[in-house]
């Protein structure tokens, strides 16, 4: 059967071009752990790099005005992309 | 609070930018080995309740006590919150032996919309603690986001994090709204961290030890001040606002800017 890997890029900005600046892998073939290292390296260094390996985007960030008075807050981090992989497994 | 090392400007200006301070050794090891049996038998004893004046809530002498009497750390938290702050809670951090998980990312309690004012929570290092003990991670420069609490459990590696690797006896500060966890604990022996969360009671304004500060060493805070993190991407400049903000605040200065950046957008010709 088929088992999904997601894997989640924040970008600098909201071209799929631009750097990773964070990443998440939640792994349900179950063959990889999170890497919490600080210094460990980005898998790919943007969105674009990782559809090119193979990766599907699902998910691209959704640009919207920030709400009066709000223009200067900061909260989550803005450009998630989120991408996923299918991959066969044994069951 | 007597005998006290309050903090410089630059340090202040670090706090600014990376929403936390620190303090490598500052405390000797014979109190941190009597806090670290405190810690290990969770055995701390106590005077005064939540929301009393800190020098009221350990007795006198005794090992947290005299963790929080060392000369740098009562100048660090009356250089930050003041003096006499308000006791919140602590907390005594245990991460057992063989641990291979790391807590995930969050920011401690609830939403907090102060602009200006903030708790700080202090975690006390009482042992070595290598990399592969762990120590705390924090994200520098996350302070300013106003999110909550664990609705950041998905983000697991960000670029710039920062992990605490210390000797015994270090101190940090941390501003309440750090994004911070617990890193995994690959040894053989407990790791502990005692945590501290107080409360300001007065203005926190020119606490610290400012001398100098409209001088020619202005250059140089802003340097640390304004430094940028690796993981801001686009929103660097907000983060500029945010610290021109703060210190505006801190400094009890309204016309604090940096190239104008605030100037420009305050701009409203009558």
């Amino acid at each position: 059967m088929k088992k999904q890997k997601l894997l989640y890029l924040y970008l600098a900005n909201s071209a799929p071009s631009s750097g990773t600046i964070g990443w998440s892998l939640f792994d349900g073939t179950g063959q990889d752990e999170p890497n919490y290292q600080v210094d460990a390296e980005a898998p790919y260094g943007s969105a674009l790099e990782a559809m090119r390996d193979g990766w599907r985007v699902i998910q691209v960030p959704v640009l919207s005005p920030d709400l009066p008075g709000q223009e200067y807050k900061t909260d989550y981090l803005k450009f998630e992309y989120i991408l996923e992989k299918m991959e066969e497994c044994d069951e | 609070m007597s005998e006290k090392v309050l903090l410089s400007n630059l340090q202040m200006a670090e706090f600014v930018n990376n929403g936390f301070v620190r303090l490598d050794e500052v405390i000797p090891q014979e109190i941190c080995d009597a806090a670290k049996a405190l810690l290990e038998t969770n055995d701390i004893k106590v005077g005064g309740t939540r929301g009393c004046d800190l020098m009221e809530r350990y007795p006198k002498g005794s090992p947290i006590d005299q963790l929080i009497r060392v000369p740098e750390v009562l100048g660090m938290i009356e250089s930050l919150v003041g003096p006499n702050p308000r006791f919140d809670h602590h907390a005594i951090h245990r991460k057992p032996a063989k641990t291979g998980f790391a807590q995930i990312l969050h920011q401690d309690a609830e939403i907090d919309v102060r602009e200006d004012a903030f708790d700080i929570q202090l975690s006390f290092f009482v042992h070595d603690t290598p990399l592969e003990m762990g120590g705390t991670r924090f994200l520098p420069g996350s302070h300013f986001r106003r999110v909550h609490e664990t609705q950041i459990g998905r983000y697991q590696n960000i670029k710039g994090m920062y992990q605490v690797v210390c000797k015994a006896g270090t101190v940090v500060a941390w501003h309440h709204n750090i994004w911070h966890g617990a890193q995994p604990n690959l040894m053989d022996e407990v790791r502990y961290m005692f945590k501290l969360r107080l409360n300001p009671m007065v203005k926190q304004q020119l606490l610290w030890n400012h001398e100098g500060l409209s001088s020619e060493e202005s250059e140089e805070i802003a340097e640390v001040m304004f430094k940028g993190q690796p993981w801001y991407g686009q929103e660097n400049r907000i983060e500029i606002f945010n610290r021109i903000r703060m210190w505006r605040f801190l400094t009890n200065n309204p016309d604090f800017d940096r190239e104008d950046w605030f100037t420009r957008v305050e701009n409203i010709p009558n």
